[in-house]
């Protein structure tokens, strides 16, 4: 039953296993296990970040296609959401709407993107989409009237969903509707990973790896190596459309900064890799430890900022504000030292 | 036995056809100049619309250029080339602070030295980081393109937020030397000052790059080397340092780009060569990879249809060199002038 659900594509290593199984069952019983409503935030933004991240993996690590539109498409199912929700009004049928019709039109955006550019040379796309994401990341600011511009937009979910709905109390937790949102993603988030991992263990999987391994060997035992890369595009696109749908629901919130920036790019880029590319449960893991880090690591720079404010050059450092450039520097590393990432080091010491 | 085949050949000419295609990519520039002034009707305007192309198009170019050789040579496509940019900018302006009495002076020879002066300083700096550049980031990663956008990426961000150690996080407005402010008139049409220099800069670094090119050895080896790597090391010559040159003198060529546009926008960023590195891209993916002509024609292109559409229908600016990218690798899926490989 397991290994049907995963696809048969097991850990291979016992720390990774329990690993994963400990992030599975505090993600499960997050409510319960850490309660206010900055824990509960932090567990969403895992779970949806999962998903990113391993809809990006499907593109860097198995098709080994460097792109930087990920978070485009991302946005374009949370406007999605936004949108719909906002022209329809609040319900349930405004966000499936809103998520399906994201959905389809990253699929359509990353076709088109993927006819131009994979069809040549596949780094071609690294830097087309590197274009077109910076040209609709300003496209979304510039036509405020539809979009909100940089402020964004906000808009109310069934009520179903919101804090004000209260059902009742389970083992000294009050449950609301945040809580049901809560499990609304946990649920469509595992779906959407086991399916992705359905997808990186069938033959279509293995075509994409022989692609990644060599391209030119591929074409010639006789497959189209374009149509397998621009599907790759396609189905990753819809995913992290979807992801963003989600993450719509959840902060009820869209913006420029939260869904469409190139640091979330960065960040996902940087999870991908930590983790360990090429395999899913890398994703798992680099999206835990990196959404971890960014909202309690933080904290902690500034305190220790504060704490060696006496000497020179080192607070300065090692400001939060420079989080970014230690990021940076991580990420160097980590391709150089790292590159099978968490999970290539995990397995390969077992 | 039989006899061979009967055989005499013949020289066709080259037909008509076959010569226009080859020199489309050159005739694109007059004929966008020409498109724009039937579109825009007014000779004054367009005057100005299509000199602050050319100044826009030029200061592009300077910058794409090293990021089109390297990869020609070497197969390296470098992110990161957006972080010289501002990285010769930062410190084009910090010269250009030391001298405040070269700058406000009325006097064009004080001026353009400042500017000289910055600008060496600026290409003296990007040319020793790009050297450690080229021995820690992208040494390593030699042939796989994969890692070399990954690593690049992530030394782009790191050198970013050292700019920001360095010189702080907020913007820097800057004011253009007292002789180059303003606009001389010319057929009704006002021409900024500062937009003609660029022109000229541009011009000339165009020239030059050709002339080195095309008549030096050491741009034989370069032309050689972007063709047949192996076979120009089979005869001999030690690439790798040719390709460190090229590097060190591409990055400082950004640097120089990044003086320039920061003396044209009159505020810098760190965040600056990033923004830069999205029009780069276009320019270098239209001209085809690898060529230089080809990145001066995108760069030209770019910059005159960028003017032309923000006066016309400002809304479409942004979208204009998407459009024009999408047509032109509709039309020649590899570039305008593709750098034939040799292997």
């Amino acid at each position: 039953m397991i290994d049907w659900l995963i696809s048969g594509d097991r850990p291979r290593s016992v720390a990774l296993g329990a690993v994963l199984l400990g992030i599975l069952f505090s993600l499960a019983f997050a409510p319960f296990l850490f309660p206010g409503v900055r824990a509960l935030d932090t567990a969403a933004t895992i779970l949806i970040f999962i998903v990113l991240v391993a809809s990006y993996d499907l593109l860097l690590g198995y098709s080994g296609i460097v792109s930087f539109a990920h978070t485009m498409f991302f946005g374009l199912g949370a406007y999605g959401v936004a949108l719909a929700s906002i022209h329809m009004g609040p319900g349930w049928d405004a966000l499936i709407v809103g998520a399906l019709a994201g959905a389809l039109s990253a699929t359509v955006l990353a076709y088109a993107i993927g006819l131009f550019s994979l069809r040549v040379r596949a780094i071609f796309f690294a830097m087309i989409t590197l274009a077109v994401a910076s040209a609709v990341a300003v496209l979304v600011s510039q036509l405020f009237q539809l979009t909100g511009g940089e402020d964004g937009l906000t808009y109310r979910i069934p009520r179903a969903l919101t804090p004000a709905n209260r059902v009742g109390e389970l083992f000294g937790v009050r449950i609301n509707g945040r809580i049901l949102a809560y499990y609304l993603l946990f649920f469509s988030c595992t779906a959407l990973f086991l399916l992705l991992l359905r997808i990186v263990n069938s033959p279509f999987g293995r075509v994409l790896q022989s692609i990644r391994e060599n391209d030119f060997r591929s074409e010639a035992i006789g497959y189209r190596v374009v149509a397998y890369r621009t599907a790759a595009t396609c189905l990753s696109a819809a995913m992290a459309a979807l992801a963003g749908s989600l993450y719509a629901i959840w902060l009820r919130y869209v913006g420029p900064d939260t869904t469409l920036s190139f640091e979330i790019m960065i960040d996902v880029l940087l999870m991908v890799v930590i983790g360990g590319m090429g395999t899913m449960y890398g994703a798992v893991i680099g999206a835990t430890i990196f959404v971890l880090a960014q909202n309690y690591l933080q904290n902690l720079m500034g305190a220790a900022s504060d704490a060696t404010s006496a000497l020179p050059l080192i607070p300065d450092l090692i400001n939060p504000d420079r989080w970014l450039l230690w990021l940076g520097v991580l990420f160097v590393l980590s391709v150089y030292f790292f590159p099978t990432g968490i999970v290539g080091r995990l397995r390969a010491g077992r | 036995m039989s006899d061979a085949p009967e055989h005499s050949p013949t020289f066709a000419r080259v037909s008509l056809a076959r010569r226009l295609d080859r020199a489309a990519p050159y005739l694109l520039v007059p004929v966008l100049v020409l498109l724009g002034y039937m579109a825009i009707g007014v000779p004054s305007s367009w005057l100005t619309l299509t000199v602050s192309g050319l100044a826009m198009g030029m200061m592009i170019f300077i910058m794409a250029s090293g990021l089109t050789l390297v990869f020609g040579l070497m197969d390296i496509i470098n992110f990161g080339h957006g972080a010289f940019i501002s990285i010769g900018a930062f410190m084009g302006v910090s010269v250009l602070f030391w001298l405040p009495g070269w700058t406000q002076a009325a006097s064009l020879p004080l001026n353009v030295a400042a500017i000289s002066l910055a600008i060496l300083a600026a290409m003296l700096l990007t040319g020793a980081v790009s050297w450690v550049f080229e021995r820690v980031i992208v040494r390593p990663v030699y042939g796989s393109h994969l890692k070399q956008i990954l690593i690049t990426v992530g030394a782009l961000i790191v050198l970013e937020e050292l700019i920001v150690v360095v010189w702080g996080g907020e913007e820097i407005f800057l004011s253009r030397p007292e002789m180059l402010q303003g606009a001389i008139t010319f057929a009704d049409a006002a021409l900024e000052r500062y937009r003609i220099l660029a022109v000229v800069v541009g011009l000339l670094i165009f020239a030059a790059l050709r002339l080195v090119l095309q008549r030096t050895k050491i741009g034989l080896i370069v032309r050689a080397g972007v063709q047949n790597a192996e076979m120009v090391e089979a005869l001999g010559y030690r690439l790798k340092l040719v390709f460190i040159g090229v590097f060190v003198a591409g990055s400082a060529l950004a640097g120089l780009g990044g003086v320039m546009w920061a003396l044209y926008e009159q505020v810098i960023t760190a965040g600056m060569g990033e923004g830069m590195m999205i029009l780069i891209f276009i320019v270098v993916i239209i001209g085809g990879l690898g060529s230089v002509e080809g990145a001066f024609i995108g760069a030209l292109l770019v910059g005159l249809l960028q003017n032309y559409v923000a006066f016309l229908e400002p809304k479409l600016a942004l979208v204009s060199n998407i459009a024009l990218m999408t047509a032109i690798l509709m039309w020649r899926p590899q570039g305008m002038m593709p750098v034939m490989k040799g292997h």
